[in-house]
């Protein structure tokens, strides 16, 4: 059986092999409390707990966890500290949900803990979907240990001894890493029975996926793991209380699972000195879009969106103008440029009409046109609704219906209000939290960008170039009448003298920009406009 | 169980602390709007057509899925409600094809009651509809996909009768549909025509086949039989007009009754002055049979006049 003292002798005899070897790897720096962080400039201004361990230790061992601190936490929690000193430190941390919703991870598990039953569940929401977004997967495939352990602390803490980790089949790497992680776990008796010898049982199994976005909602969660259709559940009870199979559950996202361990083995103080005071700690974001370099960032809560997008992320691609960034994945919402100062936490992102959500971060330039994201988003939410509550199935297609009319230029006189009306009803009235912030990318870029759905309704203009319906080309008089226009365009509907300026007919146009392509650089005659 | 006071609509009651704002409310005879809702069956709260407003709480919430709480002050009808409702309502007719002259269910309709009560109409649109998927293949249920409102009636109450659970959701967001087994027609499905669905659907998607072109919901008279088949004792309507009996029509199955073809076919024979011919499925397929094999007479029937000769019948 695993005891303390072997769980120790693992650590140092295993440590000095990691060191050496991520001494020869040279990508990392090791400090003399111990840690060990990445080296390189995108990683100077980050502070890593959730992914702390990722891209430091090899995945597939137990023992490369373990000689960074990992399962002393839990060993230690095990022995030392009551079940409700547990859920009071976990409380005393505001540890909020990294889902997106923020709900305090304390809070939770004080409610399942205050229920007697025969029977709880744990269960990690692997089910990461929004577009864009890879923290989760990072943490599945790089340090699935640590999801685990945070399971297993909070298994312990309110009295569950079995956890599922749902997680999406499109993660086949995670998936397969999850599965090498349980079976040592179960091996050296981290998990299992009686848990170095304290009566403790808990066992985690997986679960998949088949690819359905509303799957990452708690009660559809649920439903999936009981053989359902993923359906969202109406709320008549929390789930900390009536969850799975009706037994108290609790349901933490990866991220939050990661930071557990951490916070036990760092202690609150130190948590609570990361971040802001109602947000503490740090959270994980996937940097992406028209971002210099793009990637995973973890950085304190409260950082301003200006230091991720230009300090971390080095600023938008081909020095081109930075016009907005999308935050909260497809429930998100839109923050123009006068905002980009904002402070990212819970409150300030919810105050500026977005969310912090999974933490998808997508930048965009001045060539990406608003209303067309919100077309893409929305596109995406009216596939995956699960058809379950009518302003979600039929509100958001409408929704969708209006935007194409708007971004083909067949938008009317009221368009936008109708929009802003349909919004309220699909906000107000939907069951689930999918249906409820879907229109939060469009009532965003409604309220910032107001003067682009106007452009495209009233003047049938893409005053960012974007949409192919409303862009005309167009022949300067800087045209020297060589022809080459003419010869490329694949629906001939360019006429002109040699040496004489052409025009294009715009009612054949096909707008496929071939004479553009055509046009010598040095001459610069057609235009986009 | 505890009681509390709530107030609804500026009127105070004090209820059973388990009780629903719907069914609170309904105890004020205040009428709140639902198409998903049936005491009968599990709550889901998809239609959010019940949606109130209750003080202190920023978003709407649905009636039949709330429960009340000590102080509650509930408002059914303010004007961001009624907004939502009738949202709510006109998304739903915009999918809903525009039948209601020669439809069935015209008159019992709820989508048709609702969308009087809030002033709503039709409107020509260049969007979606739903599909036209007329499933024919029954001689007992008319099931039409395109009226489906998706409410899941249909689908809880085919599931708690444990071997039948042939309805279910496909497909997803606007593509939901309802179907029989692995998207079966009902005649393939193993969909035994007791017509649970067709007393809890609330719209004219499923319709008593054997009632169509008869009588409509506001003709003739009606009375309420049971069956005397089996225990259970499922209620029907017999349809009266002109003096004749034209239909039985299912009554919604409450109090754990199964409802039954055989018992159905039962009671429209006894009652109906001109029953059609009855069908059974025989594998995979409906066949028009005599009311005796139907009924599963034949051997009772030959045995009684077998008997008949030893034992004469006493008068």
């Amino acid at each position: 059986m695993l005891t303390l003292d072997k769980l120790q002798q693992i650590k140092k005899e295993h440590r000095p092999v990691l060191e050496a070897r991520l001494r020869e790897a040279g990508n990392v720096d090791i400090h003399e409390d111990g840690s060990i962080v990445l080296n390189g400039d995108y990683y100077k201004k980050q502070v890593r707990i959730a992914l702390k361990n990722c891209g430091i230790i090899n995945p597939g061992s137990i023992e490369d966890y373990i000689s960074v601190d990992g399962y002393s936490a839990f060993a230690n929690l095990l022995f030392n500290k009551s079940r409700a000193d547990i859920i009071e430190d976990m409380t005393a941390s505001n540890l909020r949900g990294r889902g997106g919703a923020g709900f305090p991870t304390g809070r939770k598990w004080a409610e399942a803990f205050k229920y007697d039953d025969d029977q709880k569940y744990m269960i990690c929401n692997a089910d990461e979907g929004d577009p864009g977004a890879f923290m989760d997967r990072s943490i599945l495939e790089n340090d699935p240990h640590c999801v685990l352990e945070g399971m297993a602390i909070g298994g312990y803490a309110v009295g569950a001894t079995q956890g599922f980790i749902y997680v999406r089949a499109e993660y086949p790497i995670a998936v397969k890493r999850l599965k090498i992680a349980i079976e040592q776990a179960k091996e050296l008796g981290i998990l299992g029975k009686n848990i170095l010898g304290t009566g403790f049982d808990f066992d985690i199994e997986l679960r998949l996926g088949s690819g359905a976005f509303v799957c990452g909602e708690g009660t559809a969660l649920i439903e999936s793991i009981e053989g359902k259709r993923g359906m969202p559940r109406t709320k008549i009870h929390r789930t900390a209380h009536k969850g799975l199979w009706q037994k108290p559950t609790i349901i933490n996202n990866v991220e939050t699972y990661a930071n557990v361990p951490v916070i036990f083995q760092r202690g609150v103080d130190w948590f609570r000195s990361i971040g802001t005071e109602k947000s503490p700690g740090t959270k994980v974001f996937a940097l992406v879009g028209k971002v210099e370099k793009a990637g995973l960032v973890e950085v304190p809560m409260g950082m301003p969106l200006r230091e991720i997008v230009y300090d971390i992320g080095g600023g938008v691609q081909n020095g081109k103008a930075f016009k907005a960034v999308q935050t909260g994945g497809p429930s998100g919402g839109c923050i123009p440029a006068e905002l980009i100062d904002t402070p990212v936490d819970f409150e300030s992102l919810a105050k500026i009409g977005s969310i912090m959500g999974s933490g998808g971060m997508v930048v965009m330039d001045e060539n990406t046109c608003m209303v067309d994201i919100a077309r893409f988003f929305l596109d995406f939410t009216v596939e995956e609704s699960c058809g379950k509550c009518v302003p979600c199935r039929e509100g958001t297609k409408r929704m969708l219906e209006l935007l194409d009319k708007v971004v083909e230029g067949n938008g009317e006189e009221g368009d936008i209000e109708r929009m802003v009306s349909l919004a309220d009803t699909i906000t107000s009235a939907s069951l689930c939290g999918l249906g409820q912030t879907a229109s939060n990318p469009v009532t965003t870029t409604i309220h910032y960008f107001r003067n682009e759905y106007e452009a495209h309704i009233k003047d049938h203009k893409c005053p960012a170039g974007s949409c192919a319906a409303l862009l005309e080309y167009f022949i300067t008089d800087k045209c020297i009448g060589c022809g080459k226009c003419a010869k490329a365009c694949p629906v001939s509907c360019i006429s002109g003298k040699l040496k004489e300026r052409h025009v294009i007919d715009q009612e054949q146009c096909i707008k496929c920009g071939a004479c553009m392509e055509a046009c010598p650089p040095k001459v610069s005659a057609v235009i986009k406009r | 169980m505890a009681n509390v006071t709530i107030t609804i609509d500026g009127k105070n009651i004090t209820v059973p602390s388990d009780l629903s704002i719907l069914e609170a409310a309904k105890k004020l005879d205040i009428e709140i709007p639902a198409l998903c809702y049936d005491p009968e069956l599990e709550i889901v709260a998809a239609c959010r057509l019940c949606v109130v407003e209750i003080e202190g709480s920023n978003k709407l919430q649905t009636s039949c899925s709330t429960r009340v709480k000590e102080g509650m002050n509930i408002n059914t009808k303010s004007e961001r409600v009624v907004k939502a409702r009738k949202d709510v309502l006109q998304l739903l007719l915009d999918s809903h094809p525009n039948d209601c002259l020669t439809c069935q269910k015209s008159g019992e309709c709820y989508l048709q009651k609702y969308a009087y009560d809030y002033g709503l109409k039709f409107r020509e649109h260049n969007g979606a509809m739903r599909p036209e998927l007329l499933d024919t293949s029954s001689p007992y249920i008319l099931k039409d996909n395109a009226k489906c409102i998706l409410c899941g009636k249909c689908v809880r109450t085919c599931a708690q009768v444990s071997d039948r659970k042939v309805l279910s959701f496909a497909e997803r967001g606007y593509d939901t549909k309802i179907v029989c087994d692995a998207d079966q027609t009902m005649e393939e499905s193993s969909c035994v025509s007791c017509n649970r669905c067709v007393t809890v659907c609330p719209v004219g998607a499923l319709v008593d086949k054997r009632l169509l072109g008869k009588i409509r919901s506001w003709e003739g008279t009606s009375k309420v039989v049971s069956c005397k088949s089996c225990q259970y004792g499922c209620e029907f309507e017999v349809k009266s007009k002109d003096i004749n009996n034209v239909a039985v029509v299912a009554r919604p199955p409450a109090n754990g009754r199964p409802l039954c073809l055989k018992g159905r076919l039962n009671t429209e024979l006894l009652y109906v002055d001109n029953p059609e011919e009855p069908y059974r499925k025989i594998g995979g397929k409906f066949v028009e049979t005599s009311w005796e094999k139907a009924l599963g007479l034949t051997e009772v029937i030959e045995k009684l006049e077998k008997l008949g000769k030893k034992y004469p019948p006493s008068k």
